[in-house]
């Protein structure tokens, strides 16, 4: 039992992470890089409008130009081959948690006499993807370097949340039976949009606003390709090592 | 050892199995997106933000 389970997840996970991979350097990476350049003020957004208010009101006033919106060592001393290098492989951690999920969540089924069957794995990948990406982001969207948000532990604390309660909402969608469990489960999945999401003191970000929102689109874009992929695999793993 | 109980023990030890990989899963996700050590921070970055955890 407990090699089957760890043999498909960990297939899936590294399968599916290496194709998360290949989608954020085909899509997601060049805006990451240039949303460092506004965060590090190599580049300056807004300049036109701030050209404006110096001619209006001959202040010194910058807009922060330059002022990174968080500080923290950045990547981006390191070489580009080793950076990518480490992107590719951590690509793989998050993907191979997921799938250990997903399989004990298919166990759990099976375990309650709800048999999982390979063509099952794309539904499986898409509400995983719900649940653990898009949910969150729809209160935490995914974060262009140079934007602002609020505190982190707080933005962790309502992603966590945000996670359990959509997950056990989504598993009561599909397993559960009779009325009152619909209440619950549509309650749960609206409990964390009704709460919020911790939000910044202000909109201060120095990446362009059309950078964060083509950034945010193509993170979620990807997550959902390489969320379908790992439930497909890992259904088919899954069922493959089926004993007869 | 009747069928009977032979059944419950390997269900026990099935539930057993899945609750443990439930909790590994539920590390290895929390360690890939919202752990906050320095090294892991950095190697990990563009990792989280394309992935869309909070990050910093």
């Amino acid at each position: 039992m407990i090699q089957r389970l760890l043999a498909s997840a960990l297939f899936a996970g590294f399968a599916a992470g290496l194709l998360a991979a290949l989608l954020h350097f085909a899509f997601v990476q060049k805006l990451v890089l240039l949303g460092e350049e506004y965060e590090t003020g190599a580049l300056v957004h807004y300049q036109g409008v701030a050209a404006t208010e110096a001619a209006a009101e001959p202040v010194d006033h910058d807009h922060e130009a330059g002022t990174p919106a968080h500080d923290h060592d950045e990547p981006a001393a390191a070489s580009p081959a080793k950076r990518n290098a480490l992107t590719v492989l951590f690509f793989s951690v998050p993907y191979v948690g997921y799938a250990l999920l997903m399989v004990a969540g298919f166990a759990l089924a099976e375990h309650f006499g709800r048999r999982v069957e390979a063509r099952d794995g794309v539904i499986w990948g898409l509400a995983g993807f719900a649940a653990l990406v898009l949910a969150p982001a729809m209160g935490l969207a995914p974060e262009l370097p140079g934007s602002v948000a609020a505190e982190l532990q707080a933005r962790q604390a309502w992603w966590l949340g945000t996670v359990i309660a959509s997950g056990a909402g989504l598993a009561l969608l599909a397993f559960g039976r009779g009325a009152m469990v619909l209440v619950a489960a549509l309650a749960l999945l609206a409990l964390p949009h009704v709460i919020g999401a911790p939000r910044p003191d202000g909109f201060h970000g120095v990446a362009p606003p059309e950078v964060a929102g083509e950034f945010a689109a193509r993170v979620l874009g990807a997550g959902l390709v390489a969320w379908v992929a790992l439930g497909w695999v890992a259904a088919r793993l899954w069922t493959g090592g089926r004993p007869a | 050892m009747n069928a009977l109980n032979q059944t419950a023990a390997k269900s026990a030890s099935g539930l057993l199995s899945i609750v443990f990989v439930a909790l590994l899963g539920a590390t290895v996700v929390f360690l890939a997106g919202h752990a906050q050590s320095a090294t892991l921070h950095d190697a990990a970055h563009d990792m989280r933000h394309g992935t869309g955890f909070p990050c910093h």
